[in-house]
């Protein structure tokens, strides 16, 4: 097995290698292919991250109300609905079935549906994790909120989520991580990231080994580049004293 | 514990240099009286009935070829073990020695020249515009501003690059997972356009609900020429798999096996793919050789 990283270096239309492994004038080299496509599963991840955790936390936070039945059974059926459908399978409802019935949907870019589709199904995993933070709490930490005075509103955002989100940051980490790797199902629906390259480019040049080494490096440079983001967030918000992690005992 | 360590290591590194070494896939078949062929298991060329069973257009001939090197290495029984490949690791089966030849849909180019080698062309592919019958679209010049959908993986795409840079289109592009994905994309009106190998647009068309409602139109964009794949520098199992090649053409038996999988109703559907013998395939089979792709040139 010989090694020809200069595939990277060709021209996707001619296949000659130029002189610069970035293409000039309009020309296009798998290395730019390459670094667009990552842009590609960047932006996906990203935006994803966005909708899943707003949308993660205001559904997990719900599931705790007291009081609200309705609203918690609302909120779990959100969870058991995206948690319980295959990612994939997720997609291709919206992409395929979806349109079908409401015909304004066909136009709507695969894009924005992974977007969502991807954002969704996180929501559900941010959205347990975040009800299972809140409830990992003492119960006195409510009680002690509702005694002072502060409307339900007040004590979620002064007391409960402060704690719960601290509690919850290594398993969101995880899901973080996650995010970047299910990005790759948005290959089908036509969005060009980084593993539609892979399979597209490995048959253009027939260098598989050298175009999969580069791809999975690249994923787990943005997974690990996550990792770290959220790493340095655990430490600058950690709180002395608070929370186990300070080495305390019971 | 070292020892043993490096015992292992030792036999690990003589087993890797004997399997190098074995490159003479003739004696190979002839010692072990079995051999492995490459298989697709959904394509035009070959595809699987399930339970292990393979057919296809390819696959038929390639079971003719080891029957043919059977018969000159005189063995008595030839047992063919059928291992199937996806076109991402077809090439590395074939140079590893799992697959001893590889019998399938793929492309003869110069890039996977210089890994493995190509016995006769026996299938030239065309790559063609499949349409809705009403969208009154006749060519590629009716793309423009169009939405064209083709499948991940294939050389359609770098075709249909080619195209959109020549002609100075500007045409919306979108990829499907697989073949079934993109052709659903055309009949829900996601895309105007499939664009493919010729054999495939045929077999998606044969299989759909209206097979009516669809025609393959315009200019050829691109030719392939399908042939099956070998190890690289094995000339005298090259030779044999040529010589019963032109033993199949000479005597109109490969005709008659293109006869059965595109004109006649094949199975599991008794569906007709109904694609007669195109006049690229035919001239391949009057002059045998193993040109690769850029050797062709669009008419």
């Amino acid at each position: 097995m010989s090694w020809e990283w200069q595939v990277f270096c060709q021209d996707t239309i001619t296949q000659e290698v130029g002189q610069s492994c970035f293409g000039k004038n309009g020309d296009i080299t798998y290395l730019d292919w390459m670094l667009s496509a990552w842009g590609w599963t960047v932006s996906v991840s990203l935006l994803s991250l966005v909708i899943a955790l707003v949308v993660g936390s205001f559904i997990g936070t719900l599931r705790t109300l007291p009081d609200r039945p309705w609203i918690v059974r609302l909120g779990n059926a959100w969870v058991e609905l995206f948690r319980n459908i295959p990612l994939l399978v997720h997609i291709f409802m919206w992409y395929h079935v979806v349109p079908a019935i409401f015909p304004a949907m066909k136009s709507l870019p695969g894009f924005v549906l992974v977007v969502f589709a991807l954002g969704f199904f996180t929501s559900a995993r941010i959205a347990e994790q975040v009800r299972s933070g809140i409830q990992a709490l003492p119960r006195g930490q409510r009680y002690a909120g509702m005694a002072l005075g502060l409307t339900t509103f007040q004590y979620y955002r002064y007391v409960l989520l402060p704690m719960a989100f601290r509690i919850i940051i290594p398993p969101l980490t995880s899901e973080t991580m996650n995010i970047f790797k299910n990005s790759s199902v948005a290959f089908a629906v036509s969005v060009a990231e980084l593993t539609m390259f892979a399979m597209q480019a490995q048959e253009e040049t027939a260098r598989g080994v050298e175009i999969y080494l580069a791809v999975t490096v690249l994923y787990v440079i943005s997974a690990f580049a996550i990792n770290r983001i959220m790493a340095f967030i655990e430490k600058r918000s950690r709180v002395p004293g608070l929370i186990a992690a300070s080495g305390g005992g019971h | 514990m070292k020892k043993h360590l490096m015992a292992a290591a030792i036999s690990v590194l003589a087993l890797g240099s004997t399997l190098a070494q074995a490159d003479d896939t003739l004696a190979k078949i002839k010692s072990t009286g079995s051999v492995t062929l490459g298989v697709r298991e959904s394509s035009g060329l070959g595809y699987t009935l399930g339970n292990g069973k393979y057919v296809g257009f390819h696959t038929e001939m390639g079971e003719r070829i080891l029957a043919d090197i059977q018969k000159q290495l005189g063995l008595a029984k030839l047992d063919v073990k059928y291992q199937p490949v996806t076109s991402q690791n077809r090439i590395p089966l074939v140079t590893n020695g799992t697959v001893d030849i590889e019998c399938g849909s793929t492309t003869n180019s110069a890039a996977r020249q210089k890994e493995v080698a190509f016995a006769y062309t026996t299938y030239v592919e065309e790559v063609r515009i499949a349409v809705n019958a009403k969208s009154g679209i006749t060519g590629i010049k009716d793309l423009n501003g169009k939405t064209i959908v083709t499948t991940t993986g294939t050389t359609s795409v770098q075709t249909l690059r080619k195209n959109k840079r020549a002609d100075g289109l500007t045409f919306k592009e979108v990829m499907g997972k697989d073949h079934a994905d993109s052709f659903l994309m055309l009949e829900t009106g996601r895309a105007d356009a499939f664009v493919m190998d010729g054999s495939i647009l045929a077999a998606n068309i044969s299989k759909s609900k209206n097979p009516n409602d669809y025609k393959i139109v315009g200019e050829v964009l691109s030719v392939e020429p399908i042939a099956c794949m070998l190890r690289k520098d094995d000339e005298a199992f090259k030779k044999a798999v040529d010589a019963s090649i032109e033993r199949q053409i000479k005597d109109g038996s490969l005709g008659k096996l293109y006869d059965k999988w595109f004109l006649q109703p094949i199975p599991p559907n008794g569906v007709k793919i109904g694609l007669p013998l195109s006049a690229a395939t035919k001239n391949a089979w009057e002059h045998p050789n193993d040109k690769p792709m850029e050797d062709y040139k669009v008419e």
